[in-house]
Parts: structure tokens; sequence; C-alpha cells
């Protein structure tokens, strides 16, 4: 299989007609993690959501393609069809689907009729990849994020993504929220995807996580577009130092994407 | 979304087999018909003197409403369109009752084919009594039961063979005075399952029953009694699918069942009637001491369906449990609902109602939860919800408490919701399309109910449900 590309290039979103992402240029390929960092309402989650295709977010310039394919002409069923994944910040509860009939009917949507997956090829895989996480089998049988702690949500986002096996994940605040243990556990999941088929771009606000999966590169987002790039002690320094030096280094008064003014 | 009904020559069910009837009455309601089907079926004289009792409680009834009855409420204008004087109100389909499958019509075989029929009996069914048109056809029923001294037959046979037994109990839950439609069933009734359950006696498999309509603006009145005596279980189950007519049909049942002490009847259906039926039902059951009776109740189409499932708690620690869904779609309105008397002690009922309005259906829950002077420590727990899915749609919760007890606990919950925006997001951005993603949620909405199925019918119901769906998502 050939190795992922995502490339975002100049990238331009409004929510309700208000311009929040100015911008954004990025390339996260196959074998790559990335991380995005940045103080609260920069933009980043709106990154996010805008790659997967949210109506709420409305792209008014800018392109990206998935394996140069043009993403934002497809349909948000089509990007994950075609390998983009989204751990999302606030995962939806739909009551009345257990997380296994959920699972095995996404992998089924991938892998087209006719092709679906056996029913005990499906069970082996869950029972592995939940193992993994060191989720207890009661999951499987549960409405899909019914009742889930603000940790078990999360586990579930990366047991979904270990299941559906994409070739781009991003990862939105996947670490809020979470006590270490469960931050092992999700840093753990994360590195066993770690191949040259499949790229990350982690979203978060704490250098934290990114102790225990470790990125190649770091950008910082300010003002709704990446204002710095660099390596994993770029995420030291603003763990160390916050953001203020990055702000004054470039003249940033207000870092908020959309400044209340 | 775009939206595009599943016009009426796309209903499933649709198909419309060569009319093999043998007699059919004329059409209209008079003394005379009702002489004519009671000789018809070689009744004996109280049945018959029943029947026109009936008929001239029929006569002299007004239509029900919320103002003179508060079992079955029609709304003003609703029924308007319906014409007692152009329905035929018997139809035999065969000379015979089938004692087994091989003496059973060809032509009506076929019909049951198309419906699964023998691929399900061939299943666990314990016995099959399926109605075909007016009178049942074939009926099969496993010797274990017999053995067990469990009585499954149609109701005209019970007139027959177990007339005192009938006698003791017909009429005696829903009267034919409770309402304008119970009194027309009773004046015209035909087929419908009579049950008994010895003492003791716990029917492992359900007993199952089919029903169909398949005559043009013929009524299909049917008649269900079921008796569990004392510390007895039964599960009884009955779906229904009706084809297409090019003008409107009256399907008007009475079910009436008798739980008692320590005894549990569970009754459960699933109804997909045809777009241009209208479902008029008077089901109830009565429990005495600690018995338990279980309405689990699926309404899909039909032009109006007015249904709710009740049960009389006599006994002391009686209990109820009603779980109903409602699909109503475009033109169709579903006014379904249960409704649970304490009379006694420490009575305690659930129910549960679901309901989905699309393409400008309407949905209506109405309620009754009735405590009466002597039902101290009773409990009740309500709980309606409702999924619209476009803005045309609409849904209403009428709930009726009456209460005569201070020492009683009465729970009401209601939620009206969509399908959110980011729910379609979410299950979307794992790869499911957006009507897979919408029947998904729906297929989730409904669980509580299909969980409660046998196998076969939740299957039957997913597929009935997914079907529904499919022309209105686009």
């Amino acid at each position: 299989m050939s190795v992922p590309k995502l490339t975002i290039k100049d990238l331009h979103v409004a929510v309700e007609g208000k311009e929040i992402l100015k911008g954004v240029n990025l390339e996260v390929k196959g074998g790559e993690i990335h991380a995005i960092m940045g103080p609260n309402g920069t933009g980043k989650s709106t990154l996010a959501s805008a790659l997967m295709g949210h109506p709420k977010y409305e792209v008014t310039s800018g392109t990206v393609t998935l394996d140069d394919q043009d993403l934002l002409e497809m349909a948000v069923d089509e990007r994950a069809r075609a390998g983009l994944f989204l751990a999302m910040q606030y995962p939806s509860e739909i009551s009345g689907v257990t997380n296994s009939d959920f699972l095995r009917s996404a992998i089924n949507a991938k892998r087209g009729e006719g092709n679906e997956i056996s029913l005990m090829k499906f069970i082996r895989e869950l029972d592995k990849k939940m193992e993994l996480l060191e989720m207890d089998e009661s999951f499987a049988t549960r409405y899909l994020n019914e009742g889930f702690s603000g940790g078990e949500k999360k586990r579930n986002e990366i047991l979904q993504m270990l299941m559906l096996q994409p070739r781009i994940a991003i990862l939105d605040e996947i670490d809020s929220g979470l006590d270490i243990d469960a931050l092992k556990v999700v840093a753990k999941g994360v590195n066993s995807m770690r191949s040259p088929e499949f790229g990350c771009l982690i979203i978060t606000h704490y250098q934290r996580l990114l102790n225990y999966i470790k990125p190649d590169f770091v950008h910082v987002f300010m003002q709704g577009r990446i204002v710095k790039s660099g390596g994993p002690e770029l995420a030291e320094r603003l763990e160390a130092e916050g953001y203020d030096w990055v702000k004054e280094e470039l003249g940033i008064e207000d870092e908020a994407a959309n400044p209340t003014a | 979304m775009a939206t595009q009904m599943p016009e009426f020559s796309d209903y499933k069910y649709g198909f419309r087999d060569k009319d093999v009837s043998v007699y059919r009455a004329k059409r209209g309601l008079s003394r005379e018909v009702v002489e004519e089907i009671s000789r018809m079926k070689g009744e004996p004289d109280w049945m018959l003197e029943f029947r026109l009792k009936a008929l001239e409680q029929f006569y002299k009834m007004p239509m029900p409403s919320s103002m003179n009855s508060k079992w079955f409420s029609i709304l003003p204008g609703k029924l308007d369109e319906l014409n007692f004087d152009d329905i035929t109100y018997y139809v035999k389909p065969s000379e015979r009752q089938g004692r087994s499958w091989d003496e059973v019509p060809e032509e009506i075989k076929k019909t049951f084919d198309k419906l699964g029929i023998p691929e399900a009996e061939q299943k666990f069914l314990a016995g099959v009594s399926a109605q075909y048109e007016s009178e049942v056809v074939y009926h099969n029923m496993q010797k274990e039961l017999e053995e067990q001294g469990v009585i499954f037959c149609d109701t005209d046979t019970a007139v027959k063979e177990y007339p005192e037994l009938l006698r003791e109990y017909f009429g005696t839950v829903v009267p034919p005075s409770d309402n304008k439609f119970a009194a027309l069933n009773s004046a015209v009734w035909s087929g419908g399952s009579f049950i008994y359950v010895p003492k003791g006696v716990k029917c492992e498999i359900p007993l199952q029953a089919y029903f169909r309509i398949n005559s043009e603006n013929m009524g299909q009145f049917e008649r269900t009694l079921i008796i569990a005596d004392e510390g007895s279980f039964v599960h009884y189950v009955e779906g229904c699918t009706a084809p297409i007519y090019s003008t409107d049909s009256l399907h008007s049942a009475v079910v009436e069942i008798v739980v008692k002490d320590n005894a549990r009847c569970r009754y459960t259906t699933i109804q997909n009637w045809a777009p241009n039926i209208y479902n008029l039902v008077t089901k109830r059951a009565v429990c005495e001491r600690n018995a338990h009776m279980e309405w689990v109740d699926g309404n899909i189409g039909s032009k109006l369906t007015m249904k709710y499932p009740a049960v009389i708690m006599k006994g002391e620690g009686g209990k109820a449990d009603i779980l109903s869904i409602a699909v109503a779609g475009k033109g169709q309105h579903q006014d379904a609902g249960a409704k649970v008397v304490a009379l006694a002690p420490n009575c305690t009922s659930t129910i549960i109602s679901k309901s989905i309005s699309k393409q400008g259906g309407k949905v209506t829950y109405r309620g009754l939860t009735s405590f009466g002077r002597n039902s101290q420590g009773s409990k009740a727990n309500v709980k309606c919800d409702t999924l619209i899915l476009d803005n045309e749609s609409t849904s209403d919760t009428i709930p009726y408490n009456e209460i005569k007890n201070d020492d009683i606990t009465l729970e009401h919950e209601a939620t009206v919701s969509k399908v959110s925006e980011d729910q379609l997001f979410y299950l979307m951005s794992r790869g499911l399309s957006e009507s897979e993603a919408t029947q998904m949620i729906i297929m989730g909405f409904i669980e509580p109910f299909t969980k409660e199925l046998p196998m076969e019918y939740a299957v039957e119901m997913n597929r009935l449900i997914k079907f529904e769906m499919e022309g209105s998502i686009g």
C-alpha cells in the first residue's frame, strides 16, 4: 500500500459567517506524527471538524487533498472511506446501538457490499484491540457512548481507530479529562498504529500526552493558523514556559481566532 | 434531505391474489347480514342473540369521542370518510377449515409463502393459526401443548367446541356496550384466536397467528380471547400485513384477556397495515391477584390507527407492562397509547411509548393512568419518547391521570427529539452513509421494543423499519 499524504493549502474556514481559520498550511504523511498545540479558542478544533466535513464549517478558500484526491469535494462518509479518521472531542451518544454492532457496520461500510468481515474475524479483532486498550468486555455490548465517562469515551474513540485502520487520523484533544493511567493506555493504542501507512495529527493543549506519543513535528496554532513549527523540543518549551514567549516573538497580542473586541 | 415516500404501488406487501372466497356477504350492515353470518357459521342461538344485541348497541351508540368514552377517543372529522354501508362484513375464504397444511388451498398457500409463513412455521412455532380474510384456514398445534391441556384455536371453533368455557368470559372484558367499534365487532366478528392455558401450565414457545386482509373494501373483525388460568404463562404473537386497496378498509378487532392469580400473559403485535386502512382496535386485559400482563405493540402503516392496549389491575399486586412503538408517515396518523387502571393495592405498571413521525405523519400518545380508591401503594411509570424526522411531521402527548388515592406514585417523562446533525456527523465520520446513519439512529431509538420481540419478529421488524425509512431519506 502506498504512503498516505494529507495536504492542506491556505485553508480558510468560517462558522456562521465568521472566519475562524485564516490560511492553514500543513502536510501530514504516512509514518509521521504531528502535534498541533495552542491556547483555547485559536481554531484547533475547527481545523479537525472542517477536515472531516462537519456541515457547520464552511470552507471559504484553500484546498485539502488526501492521496491527491480532493477531500473537500467528498461527503463526510466518503472522507472516512477514503481513510480519514477523526477522534472527536465530544463523541455523540447513540442510544440502542451497541458498540460492536456500530463498529461492524462501520467496518463493512468501508469494505463494501459482498466483502463484509466475517463475524468470527470481527470478534477476534475486537477482543484483541479491547485487550490492548484494557477495556472491559462489557464495552462491546454497551450502547455507543451512552453513559460513558469522559475517559471511556476517549478510549472508545481510539478503539474505533484501531478497528477501522485509517490512513490519516486526527485526534482532537484525546487527552482531555484523562488520568495518567488512561493517558498511557490511549498512547499505547496510538503507538500501536505507527507505521509508514499511517499518519497522525494530534491536537492538544498539553505537552503531557506527547511524553507518551513522541511527535515528529510540533506546530503552534494561534489566530486561526500555524504560527510556528518545530520538533519535539518545541512542545517541551511550551510546557515549561507557556505561550507568551511565542506571542512576544511573533508580536501577537490576542491569540484568539475570532477576537471579541 | 430529499423526501420520497414509497408510493402505493411500491408497498412491499401490496401483492394481491385472485379472490378465492366461496361466500361473500353483501355490502353494508343490517340485521339480515348479521343473521346470515351466524347462520353460515352454524352458531348456537346464544351467539346469534349476542350479535343481534350488539348490533342494536352499535346503532344506538354515538361515534366514540373523548366526551363519551375514556377508552376510545375518535377525533372530530377523523372518520368522515368511513362509510359503514360500503363495507363487506363477512367473507368466507374456503368451505372448511384446513386441518393440516396439505389441505390448505394452493392460492392461500401462495399468499403465505410471500409472507414467509411456512418458513417461520418450520422453525419453532407451537401452533400456527393464520387468519386469511375473515376465517382461520390453517391451524396447527403441537402435540406437546395439547397434552398440557392448552387450547389454541380460532374463536369460531371455540364457539362450537368449548362453548361453556368461551361463554363464561366472552364479552366480559370488553362488553359490546364499551364503545361503538366494540359493538360493531361483537355484531359481525369472525375469526381471531381463542387460548386457554390451564392452571400452572407454562407455554415455553410463543403461540403465533398471522393476520391478513385480502379483499377489497372488506372489514376484518377478529375477536381474540385469552384466558391464562392461575399460575400459568403464555406468550401470544400476532403480526399483520395487508395488501393495497383502492378504497378505504376497516379493521376493528377486539382482544380480551383474563390473567388469573399469579399468571402471566404477554401479547406481542406487529401491525403493518396498508396506508388506506382504518385500524380501530379495543385491546384490554384484566389482571387478578399478582397477575402480570404485558402488551408489546408495534404499529406501522394504516391511514389511522387508534389503539390503546389497556390493563385493569383488579387484584392486589397486579402488574402491567406496556411497550409500544408507532411509525407515522405521509398521510398517516398513529393515535396510540396505553391505559392502566389500578383498582387494588400495590399494583405496578410501566408504560414505554416510542413514536416516530416523518413526511408529515402525525403521532399521538394518548394515555390513561388511573388509581382507584383502594389502590394504595400502587405505582405507575410512564415514558414517552418521540423522534421527529422532519419539519412537516408532528407529535402530541396527551396523558390523562385519574387519582383517587393519596398513597400512590406516578412518574411521567416525555421527550421529543430530532436526529441531530452531530449524531449524523459522528456516524458518517466512521464511513456510514447518511441513510445508513439515520437508520442506525432510528433502530437504536426503537431498540427497547425490538429487543422484546421473538428473534424472527425482530428481524422482520428491522426489515420493515428499514423499508419504511428507505423512501424517506435521500
